[in-house]
């Protein structure tokens, strides 16, 4: 929009928006041609990443620490964001501003997020620049610094966004339904946290946060560039193995997504209503699951060839966006969507997605479906590769559900193998249980439950 | 590129769809990552010819994934359309998608989706553009339905007046439920005193409303011919298959019309410094934005536009820039601080300000101090040092860049399209690595002047009932 300094910054703390589009991508696309070229490599400090070489002006790095904001304490949610926002704000004897000018004067880049399970990082650099990109890193994750006026710079930062979003239409209506989908549970809090959590915040807090989670043994790592393996290894070494062996984690429960059937309705004055609406989904590890990637795809994927979008959007005119996917995290699984709609029409909007879903439930897909939405799942695999970050992005989250080094290879296998039958059976199971929606505006023909 | 602001990005599907609930809060990172300048890469082997109806063709080999991206970009924008009917040539990129008599509604469509392919479009002030990623050996599929609809388009009113209000609500969801939005329309419709980018990409409401499908075909005849169009591929193919398919295909339409050159009203001098405010109840955190109106890179002197680009980034790109530093780190008044530029227009580009205050800190104390970096730029120049930095890092980003194919496609159909150069995009980064802090120091002088510039406050509106959820 205006300017383009921030961007980055400001998109940290979305890390739901992060972990929508990792799943997204992690489904959506199917590229043999760097399948047979990811090596695992083990450090000699017993550190794992996977690694693809290939002749490249610069390398990208992509890992992943279990533990995220699902490890906050109950009175300072956001603390998870709010350190991995400070990991680069200064480490070692450098502070804040000479840490940025270093990274800027080569070009290196470094960031942080939190999600609800993890907190990620990613780097990019010139091979050129490499050791040293690697060493600002290492400082970053066992020596930030915290120094009291950047703490007190990001926290304003983070509470002037909140405070923005907190009249935001799109914003409003993903928290609720969160919320209530997850009550009493890590997950149905704020990733970012609150402007009043925020405050309650030290910065001891945040250093016994970043001791607990930045630990060895719950690392995820892949590396994509011009590095051999050999030289991989000992990067590992001198950039995590300083870091305590375990974390520290407060376990967390497996939960089930709440509120079926509830409809939740937030008065706010604009013209065009938020619609968020879920159902419980299936578990990245369920045998079900590609069965119901094909499903979803047949109903919502985003695609014209959806059924929601061709009867909301294409036929009616309702909207202008319509999609929902499945999501996983460690402890749940759902099916989460959204749409937007002038206020006279979203009772009528909601009511078309009630009842495309029911029909798909009832009947399953046809066999003209799933033939269109498995050849859509295995060819644009690909279009998901294409550039060195996406495949580092790709290879944490394979690893981070346990789907094994020669996923991409077998991929397109499991799509294929999926039956006419198995679409009805877990169309039954996924659709059949009714919708938690949320919705922001004016909107007409619906109402809150309670 | 210009004009994304209030404009219409990617038209129907997938990634849109993301944005319909992370709209403002990834909005502007979707535009920094869709929109970069152009920037990249004198080491690429870029082919480019013409083809006998007056087709340009640029080729892009990339040979690392075997995928391939296949644009084809029209010369004409909201710019480009008659006053009154504002959000015709965005309205018209929607109903591209409504088939032909040799390929009805839907099936272009279906086919790339099936063979696993993303496809997506794009309008601005000054090109429309429609692409597909796919596996690479279905470029010829690709070409053959997008030659066919150069020039094959029907309408009805039936698939019509559906799509009307389909835009109706992307115009909800991009500004009337934005109140950042919509002071940015405010904005660019004061900084362009006689030129029609003051004109919003998606349109003026009350004029999309009365859009229709027989001035929709006008439109289409008036512009969609193969001599009006840039096709560029980019991915894992070579020059010659590309020339041999594209003359197999788009080779076979037949120009429509011959396009009149692109003459727009132009400014004229700028006497008076302009400042809007608006006020909206659901306005929590009070902003100060301000837009000077440049030279766009076409018609900037030699260097200026790079000069431009030199200086938005030692003002308000990272946490070292002069902005952030001075407003954020050093005087603590403001939660952030940036300035920005991107010089791929036909005619003006605006360069960009924007600063957040901290609470307690007003827009006119923010206004004050920013202004206050700005004559210091201006009366002492930049230093060495940040004049290095800034020029390696934005070199940099050319090559991370140049990871991307998309990108890559995107910059120099861009470029083309706003009267640049496949040469003017190779010698980039030397042409950036030539500024010098004088040229710095004189595009800030010459540019940065209010009688040329529009401030915009965005402000709660605490007059009417309380817009905030309770």
């Amino acid at each position: 929009m205006t300017i383009n300094a921030f961007a980055s910054r400001r998109q940290r703390g979305y890390a739901v928006a992060a972990a929508f589009l990792a799943a997204a991508l992690l489904t959506a696309a199917a590229s043999p041609a760097h399948a047979t070229q990811i090596e695992r490599v083990i450090s000699a400090g017993g550190i794992e990443a996977w690694v693809v070489h290939e002749p490249s002006p610069l390398i990208a790095v992509e890992f992943a620490f279990d533990g995220g904001a699902a490890q906050d304490p109950t009175d300072k949610i956001g603390l998870a964001n709010l350190a991995a926002s400070l990991w680069d704000e200064g480490a070692g004897d450098i502070d804040a501003k000479a840490f940025h000018a270093r990274l800027e004067s080569k070009s290196i880049g470094l960031s942080f997020s939190a999600g609800r399970d993890h907190v990620r990082g990613s780097l990019r650099t010139l091979t050129v620049n490499r050791d040293e990109a690697f060493d600002y890193l290492r400082l970053a994750l066992t020596a930030p610094r915290f120094d009291p006026d950047a703490v007190e710079r990001e926290r304003s930062q983070l509470v002037s966004r909140l405070e923005r979003t907190s009249t935001s239409p799109n914003d409003i209506a993903s928290r609720t339904w969160w919320q209530a989908a997850f009550p009493g549970h890590p997950y149905g809090r704020p990733v970012a946290g609150t402007p009043d959590s925020i405050a309650r915040i030290r910065i001891d807090d945040l250093k016994a946060f970043t001791g607990r989670v930045l630990a060895r043994g719950k690392l995820t790592v892949a590396i994509v560039g011009d590095i051999t393996p050999a030289e991989v290894g000992a990067l590992l070494d001198r950039t995590f193995g300083a870091l305590p062996a375990e974390p520290t984690l407060t376990p967390v429960a497996d939960v089930l997504m709440q509120g079926l059937g509830r409809r939740i309705v937030v008065p706010l004055e604009v013209p065009q209503a938020v619609v968020t609406f879920g159902t419980r989904g299936i578990a990245r590890s369920d045998p079900d699951f590609m069965a119901a990637y094909i499903v979803n795809h047949v109903l919502g994927s985003g695609t014209s060839s959806s059924r929601l979008y061709h009867e909301v959007r294409e036929t009616r005119g309702l909207a202008y966006g319509i999609y929902d996917s499945l999501t996983w995290l460690d402890h749940t699984a759902f099916l989460i969507g959204g749409t937007a709609t002038r206020s006279a029409v979203t009772g009528e909007a909601i009511g078309i997605i009630e009842r495309e879903m029911s029909r798909l439930a009832e009947a399953g897909p046809t066999e003209q479906e799933v033939a269109d939405a498995k050849s859509y799942l295995v060819g644009s695999y690909a279009l998901g590769l294409d550039t060195s970050a996406k495949i580092a992005g790709q290879l944490v989250q394979i690893q981070l559900d346990h789907l094994g080094i020669d996923y991409i290879d077998r991929r397109a296998g499991l799509i294929e193998a999926v039956t006419l039958a198995d679409t009805r059976r877990v169309a039954k199971r996924l659709l059949d249980a009714g919708l938690l929606v949320t919705v922001v505006g004016q909107p007409q023909g619906v109402t809150s439950s309670e | 590129m210009p004009k994304l602001p209030g404009g219409a990005e990617p038209g129907p599907k997938r990634a849109l769809a993301f944005a319909v609930t992370l709209a403002t809060t990834l909005s502007l990172g979707l535009i920094v990552a869709l929109c970069p300048r152009p920037a990249a890469a004198g080491g690429l082997d870029v082919a480019h010819f013409t083809l006998g109806n007056g087709l340009e063709v640029v080729v892009i080999p990339d040979h690392r994934t075997p995928v391939v991206t296949h644009m084809v970009w029209y010369k004409v924008g909201a710019a480009d359309e008659t006053p009154g009917k504002s959000g015709l040539a965005h309205f018209l990129e929607h109903l591209m998608f409504k088939g032909t008599n040799k390929n009805p509604l839907g099936r272009f469509s279906q086919t790339v989706s099936t063979l696993g392919g993303h496809e997506n479009a794009f309008t601005t002030s000054d090109y429309t553009a429609y692409y597909q990623r796919t596996p690479r050996d279905r470029l010829r599929t690709l070409m053959e339905f997008e030659a066919d609809r150069m020039t094959g388009l029907v309408l009805t009113d039936e698939v019509v007046r559906p799509e009307l209000q389909v835009v109706l609500e992307e115009q909800n969801m991009r500004v009337a439920n934005n109140p950042g939005a919509r002071l940015g329309e405010q904005m660019e419709s004061t900084l362009y005193l006689n030129h029609p980018y003051g004109r919003p990409v998606i349109g003026w409401r009350h004029e999309i409303e009365k859009l229709d499908r027989q001035g929709a075909l006008d439109f289409y005849r008036r512009f969609y011919t193969p001599n009006n169009a840039v096709l560029v591929v980019a991915g894992d193919v070579t020059a010659d298959e590309v020339k041999t398919l594209a003359e197999a295909t788009y080779g076979q339409v037949a120009r429509v019309v011959e396009v009149a050159p692109r003459l727009r009203p132009t400014e004229p001098t700028q006497e008076a410094a302009r400042t809007v405010t608006l006020a909206d109840p659901r306005v929590t955190q009070p902003s100060l934005r301000r837009i000077y109106l440049a030279p766009a890179a076409r018609t900037a002197a030699p260097g200026e536009s790079e000069a431009l680009d030199v200086l938005a980034g030692i003002l308000g790109s990272g946490e070292n820039s002069r902005l952030y530093r001075t407003l954020v780190v050093d005087q603590d008044i403001a939660v952030n601080a940036g300035a920005g530029y991107d010089g791929t227009a036909l005619d003006y580009a605006p360069f960009r300000l924007s600063a957040t205050p901290k609470p307690g800190i007003t827009l006119p104390q923010i206004e004050a101090a920013m202004d206050a970096v700005l004559a210091d730029v201006i009366e002492k120049g930049v230093t060495a040092e940040e004049l290095e930095r800034c020029k390696n890092r934005l070199i940099a980003d050319a090559v991370y860049a140049q990871d991307n194919q998309t990108t890559l496609a995107r910059w120099f159909g861009a470029a083309l399209m706003t009267g640049l150069s496949v040469e003017d995009v190779q010698a980039w980064p030397d042409s950036v690595r030539a500024v010098t802090a004088e040229q710095v120091q004189a595009a800030a002088r010459r540019y940065l002047d209010k009688r040329r510039s529009v401030t915009g406050y965005l402000i709660k509106d605490t007059a009417r009932p309380e817009g905030k959820h309770t």
